[in-house]
């Protein structure tokens, strides 16, 4: 089952910052649903599902719009930028 | 014009008579917007100066004797569709600021036929509720009753439709979130089948799942909306192309899983269903009881496969290209700080969920086995429709429940999508149709129930559905 310490790991996972007060909450909520959707463990399948509709959708990579006509529009919606680019803090840090 | 009865059938009628303008039409939706919404809170926001203008356009294109279906026909537009130019915001405080880059197909769609935008109205945050309590900017009432919830997650589009401040509206419905709400709200909600409306501009919840669809008073209206939006859209992969699916002829035979519907439905609410099968009968229909051994399966598998969707969807919200983005020392601070100031509860619960069904020694569990139930669903429905033409059940458990009643609940709030979510697993064609009236705590409260035919087939819930429409 699912204890406290789960909970911060899948937070971690998700980039999700929860705070003490909802963890104490979510260890209540969450076992509860996870209760309920395991049920689904006592159904039988057999070998032969298939999903008959799924198919590739691909199309040729060619007539590429001209070059920067969307830039503008997508970069107004960005919370920082330089110039033509979308600004974000370091990714990599240097070894101390 | 009576707000409460009109239908498009009857506006088109009007506009194309000269009986009223576009324009006079829309002023006369913008005041009762301006006079019921403070209570009900519909809308989030109203476009009045652009919806007049566009309502000028469709009044020039009916003086050239060239409308279309939906020209100058005032619509309501559910927050998580992007317009370019105007706030989306998924009824998030993560997208309190957005401002959408592109228009969805959908709009596209409508804008051709001078269809006018009133505004944008109020959902679950992301479309993730039964309620619209999971609103970050805070509840709709239902019109019927305020001290009720209008359902969710369309709830702000089905309130206004009922209350008059819409003609129609859009919604998404990924569980059930047109057609639960349609039936709280005592209106006609179509969940189209997968793939028959573009999804490209609409908020990604659980992709395989979601579908745009109209919430209306008739069918008729229904089927004029879905005409308008529906379509092959090569901006989303998942569409279908037209004439994919073909339509089958109707035997007049409905299906009734009744050892599934006969547990956990308010005795009231199982009586109007019934009430309504008989006039299926009355109608000439054949009511057929079918096994669906796996049905009771959906919802938990519904509960798996959504917010696996939903963690991997939402990992967009990052603070880094658009919304909301908290300041922070380092990259991976922004992450959190950003979604978890960002994220209301619901959400983050199905991010957490999403995320521990799809980790490393669960995912076979959960995720996978859910996705084989999946198949096993669809197989036993496409068994089911080799015999009859639609599947019945009720919309939702019971009528509207009071604002708070299932809040503290998630598990309690899940079950009113129960016979709702099945459709969505499957990729079929679900509709609410009104079914009539319960009385609770003296108030007098609509309820619906639901046809789901096969794939494709929308054409068919139309036809049926109309058969049964004229006696309610």
């Amino acid at each position: 089952m699912i204890s406290k310490g789960d909970i911060q790991n899948l937070a971690k996972l998700s980039r999700l910052e929860v705070s003490n007060e909802e963890l104490a909450k979510l260890e209540q909520e969450l076992p509860s649903i996870l209760d309920f959707v395991e049920t689904i463990q006592k159904a039988e399948v057999g070998k032969e599902t298939k999903s008959p509709e799924l198919r590739n959708v691909m199309r040729a990579d060619e007539n590429p719009h001209e070059s920067g006509k969307y830039t503008e529009a997508l970069l107004k919606a960005a919370p920082a930028r330089e110039g033509n680019r979308i600004a974000v803090k370091q990714v990599i840090s240097r070894q101390k | 014009m009576d707000l409460l009865k009109l239908t498009i059938t009857e506006a088109r009628r009007a506009l194309d008579a000269k009986e009223y303008s576009a324009l006079e039409l829309t002023n006369a939706y913008l005041d009762a917007i301006r006079e019921k919404n403070p209570e009900i809170h519909a809308y989030l926001e109203v476009w009045e100066d652009s919806a007049r203008e566009e309502a000028k356009r469709a009044d020039e294109r009916i003086a050239r004797g060239e409308s279309a279906s939906l020209t100058g026909i005032p619509l309501a537009i559910k927050d998580n569709m992007l317009i370019e130019g105007r706030t989306a915001s998924g009824a998030s405080k993560m997208l309190e600021n957005y401002v959408a880059s592109y228009d969805a197909t959908v709009i596209t769609k409508l804008r051709a036929q001078n269809a006018v935008f009133l505004g944008r109205t109020n959902m679950d945050e992301f479309a993730m509720g039964s309620s619209t309590e999971n609103s970050a900017y805070g509840v709709t009432k239902n019109p019927h009753d305020i001290s009720r919830v209008p359902g969710g997650s369309s709830g702000g589009s089905a309130a206004a439709v009922a209350a008059g401040m819409a003609l129609a509206a859009l919604g998404s419905d990924t569980g059930g979130s047109i057609r639960q709400p349609a039936s709280h709200c005592g209106l006609v909600g179509l969940k189209p089948t997968y793939g028959t409306v573009s999804r490209f501009g609409l908020m990604s919840m659980g992709s395989s799942l979601d579908q745009i669809g109209p919430l209306t008073k008739t069918i008729e209206d229904a089927r004029i909306v879905f005409d308008a939006i529906s379509g092959h859209d090569q901006n989303d992969s998942t569409s279908v192309p037209d004439g994919f699916y073909t339509s089958r002829a109707i035997r007049k035979i409905i299906g009734v899983p009744r050892a599934f519907i006969n547990q956990g439905v308010d005795p009231d609410v199982l009586m109007l269903f019934d009430a309504a099968l008989e006039r299926f009968k009355t109608a000439g229909y054949e009511i057929r009881d079918i096994d669906l051994p796996n049905l009771p399966y959906a919802l938990p598998v519904y509960y798996i496969v959504c917010p696996a969707e939903v963690s991997t969807n939402l990992a967009r919200y990052d603070g880094i290209r658009y919304g909301l983005s908290i300041p922070a020392d380092t990259i991976g601070e922004v992450y959190t700080k950003t979604r978890g100031a960002g994220f209301g509860p619901e959400v983050r619960r199905r991010i957490l969920i999403g995320t521990f069904v799809l980790s490393s020694g669960y995912s076979d569990a959960y995720y996978r086995k859910a996705r084989a139930m999946r198949d096993v669903i669809r197989a036993e429905f496409d068994a089911a429709f080799a015999e009859v033409d639609v599947v019945a059940f009720p919309t939702a458990p019971g009528p509207a429940f009071k604002i708070g009643e299932k809040a503290a609940d998630p598990l309690a709030m899940y079950l009113e999508d129960i016979f709702s979510v099945t459709a969505n697993l499957i990729g079929v064609t679900g509709m609410s149709i009104p079914a009539g009236t319960v009385e609770r705590e003296g108030k007098t409260l609509p309820v619906g129930f639901q046809l789901h035919a096969p794939h494709g087939g929308e054409k068919t819930l139309f036809a049926i559905g109309s058969d049964v429409e004229k006696a309610l």
